[in-house]
């Protein structure tokens, strides 16, 4: 029997590969008994969303730029390395 | 002449490109640094003439150097600190029953857009107090959606390291929401 150390784990290693036919049902048969571990189990889902949420909020912020020094620096590298070839 | 010109790219693309490395390294410097990289291999490589949606094509070099930039930190971890205190870390979390020490609590996930926007700004918090390194990782799985076999063999950890520093960073992270979110 899991307890909720192992199934936690199992938890978070299910997000991360397959687990096996055995695994699977010790980890089903304490999740019918564990509301923590189900809670559990709902959380580590929920973050995944809310990263990807983050960061495509990040991602479509145009209020975000480059500081123009940075901008500088790339556009004159560009020149620099424009004019070799 | 049909080649594109690398100053308008620069100046069409590059914030899009920079908050994109931005919204995965977290770092300002790093950032800007990988979209520098990027124009650089951008305009010395052969196909750079032939790009018809050069967007799409940035962000796919871009990609790279950001796995370059996490593969190279993570790696750093993976050697040193990552077995040693692995259960001493996870004892907190847990009783020496194996029990929860803390219980997790129902979520009661915002609905509202201001909720949420308050939700998401404390899981970047969140995210900021977890060490840099295993924040990369976990964006690398969990928003990339790198292939874990993948990240294993880049980061040259085996599967089960790469497992338990996810584990790690799934338990910091709800736990660190619960105590700023839900004021557990």
């Amino acid at each position: 029997m899991l307890d909720c150390k192992q199934s936690s784990q199992l938890i978070s290693q299910s997000l991360d590969r397959s687990l096996t036919l055995r695994e699977r049902f010790a980890l089903q048969l304490h999740l019918i008994i564990c509301e923590y571990c189900k809670r559990f189990s709902q959380q580590v889902q929920t973050l995944r969303i809310a990263l990807k949420q983050m960061v495509n909020s990040i991602e479509n912020n145009s209020m975000i730029e480059m500081s123009s020094a940075a901008k500088k620096r790339i556009a004159d590298l560009v020149e620099a390395n424009h004019s070799q070839t | 002449m049909t080649t594109p010109n690398m100053h308008d790219w620069l100046n069409e693309h590059g914030d899009f490109l920079y908050r994109f490395a931005l919204a995965r390294l977290r770092d300002p410097h790093l950032a800007e640094d990988v979209v520098q990289e990027t124009f650089l291999a951008a305009i010395k490589s052969p196909d750079f003439a032939g790009q018809s949606a050069p967007r799409t094509w940035l962000t796919g070099i871009l990609k790279h150097k950001i796995i370059d930039v996490m593969r190279k930190n993570v790696r750093e971890i993976a050697a040193s600190d990552l077995m040693s205190d692995e259960d001493a870390n996870m004892d907190e979390f847990f009783d020496e029953t194996g029990h929860w020490a803390e219980k997790p609590l129902a979520w009661d996930m915002p609905e509202g857009a201001l909720e949420q926007k308050q939700f998401l700004g404390i899981l970047q918090s969140c995210m900021e107090k977890l060490p840099a390194k295993l924040a990369q990782l976990f964006l690398m799985r969990d928003v990339h959606e790198t292939d874990n076999e993948e990240i294993c063999k880049e980061l040259n950890i085996s599967a089960t390291n790469a497992w338990v520093m996810l584990y790690r960073a799934r338990m910091g992270l709800r736990k660190c929401l619960e105590i700023n979110w839900l004021g557990a």
